[in-house]
């Protein structure tokens, strides 16, 4: 069948690399084409047309003529820019995990619009977030580990395939699920899993994300909740996900400057309202510090 | 294939891996080279290597420098007060063109890239807080690129610095001079209407 020369598509940009003086190669995640490597002409000179159109972490419909070796992009239409994301420091930085996680797991030529409704939802429900993205990304990485067939087993054993109760629990990552008590403490590689933690995962795992954000979860339960889906990540890919280290050190960061008392220095001069705001623009999980 | 002497392939081969030259303009080249006196093939193979021997980073701002310090950090009339941030040596070029800046600078050589595992300690950025940790400076400059990660490198920066007591701007965003309204995206049109200045 004859190829079509030119063709529309919707795409968020998952990255850029300079092509040239004024070129960049896109790397494009479309609803079905999967990813899509396109050049973007003209767009490091101020004034393109292109410009703020092909950005990272930006929602557009995009025309593209198919090119000998990449396709190229003649007109690209915001359809949401995300502005609220992309002017804070933690909510911008969740993006730029989501964006590695779709390159990491979508496909080049191949159609996932599940995907793509995912990644879209996590950048829009970040723009509306107030308690800080963790519950965003554990739902959007949970939702896409099912889509590309990782789904974590968290009912039975994967071991013995024994019904799960209430007793202690192992997650093995290399085995992708629970393992009962007997098996996972034979098991050096699995880690313990608390009940609170699979009953959330249980939950998350089969609810849309305004239900799972219902769920109400303390910082060690996020840690606890972050680090089993992420080692299971890295198990999976056999690589870290290298956008995590910048995430830890956010958090990080924004402690030691609370520790410091950096924050309530400046106390006499803003409301407490104010300094809530601030420190949630820094990092999940401080609002309540300031609560406390 | 048309069988050229070795040295001029060679030649020609070298200078194919500049930017901008393709294969026949640096056969062009060669030729060019070949034809014209020694003293010019000379001249131009020892600027290159003292240029790659005389030029560092300067320790203070991480621009490009022949010596110690770079021609701006030496400069006494230069303002010390005031750093503007940078990504690249390259971008100071056109602020020094406009000629109305009058303090020093600070060169972070990139950005902070979360996808590629660039963070604040792949960047000079360690150099700058020691820099500002001095006490003379009362305003730092952002003029990072107006995209993604400039803005994220940014507000990063801005982070840190600002309860050092000392004052964070950022270079104006918005409309491009020549831009049209109606193609500006949003994130765009946001930053002009929040840098709107009275008239
Ligand atoms: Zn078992
Ligand atoms: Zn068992
Ligand atoms: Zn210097």
């Amino acid at each position: 069948m004859r190829q079509l020369r030119v063709y529309q598509t919707q795409a968020v940009v998952i990255k850029q690399t300079g092509l040239g003086e004024a070129d960049k190669i896109l790397t494009l995640f479309t609803p079905d084409l999967g990813k899509v490597k396109a050049v973007a002409k003209g767009v490091r000179r101020p004034g393109s047309k292109l410009g703020g159109a092909v950005e990272p972490l930006t929602h557009s419909l995009m025309t593209l003529a198919k090119g000998r070796n990449l396709d190229i992009v003649t007109q690209s239409q915001i359809i949401d820019g995300f502005a609220t994301l992309k002017s804070d420091l933690w909510k911008v930085s969740c993006g730029f995990y989501v964006l590695e996680l779709v390159d990491a797991f979508a496909v080049e030529g191949s159609a996932n619009r599940d995907m793509f409704e995912l990644a879209l939802d996590a950048f829009r429900y970040l723009c509306q977030d107030e308690d800080g993205g963790d519950t965003i990304l554990r739902h959007f990485e949970l939702h896409l580990l099912s889509m590309v067939g990782y789904c974590p087993q968290l009912h039975r054993c994967v071991g013995c395939s024994s019904s799960i109760g209430s007793q202690r629990n192992f997650f093995s990552a290399e085995q992708g699920g629970l393992l009962c008590s007997c098996c996972g403490s034979r098991d050096g590689s699995s880690h313990i899993l608390s009940l609170r933690a699979l009953k959330v995962l249980r939950l998350w795992q089969k609810s849309s994300y305004p239900e799972a954000s219902r769920v109400k979860v303390d910082g060690k339960l996020a840690e606890e909740l972050q680090q089993v889906i992420s080692q299971y990540i890295r198990y999976i890919l056999q690589r870290e996900v290298k956008s995590t280290k910048w995430l830890q050190e956010l958090k990080k960061f924004a402690v030691d400057n609370t520790r410091r008392g950096v924050y309530n220095a400046r106390q006499s001069s803003k409301t407490v309202s104010d300094e809530r705001k601030l420190c949630r623009l820094i990092t999940p999980g401080l609002s309540k510090k300031f609560n406390a | 294939m048309i069988a050229v002497a070795k040295p001029l392939e060679r030649l020609a081969s070298e200078l194919s891996k500049l930017p901008g030259i393709g294969p026949k303009s640096a056969m062009r080249l060669a030729y060019h080279l070949l034809y014209s006196p020694q003293e010019q093939s000379t001249a131009l193979a020892e600027a290159i290597l003292s240029m790659k021997e005389r030029i560092k980073f300067c320790p203070v701002c991480f621009n490009f420098a022949d010596g110690d310090s770079c021609p701006i950090c030496q400069d006494e009339r230069r303002d010390p007060s005031t750093i503007c941030v940078v990504e690249s040596p390259s971008d100071i070029v056109p602020l020094e063109r406009m000629g109305r800046y009058k303090g020093l600078y600070h060169v972070l050589h990139g950005t902070i890239k979360p996808t590629q595992g660039v963070g604040p300690d792949e960047l000079r950025i360690s150099e700058l807080m020691s820099r500002l940790q001095e006490g003379k400076v009362t305003e730092v400059i952002m003029a990072t690129n107006p995209n993604v990660e400039g803005e994220t490198t940014a507000m990063y920066l801005c982070r840190l610095i600002t309860p050092l007591g000392i004052r964070v701007s950022r270079l104006a965003r918005g409309l491009p001079f020549g831009a049209d309204l109606e193609y500006a995206d949003d994130v765009t049109i946001g930053q002009a209407f929040e840098g709107r200045q009275d008239l």
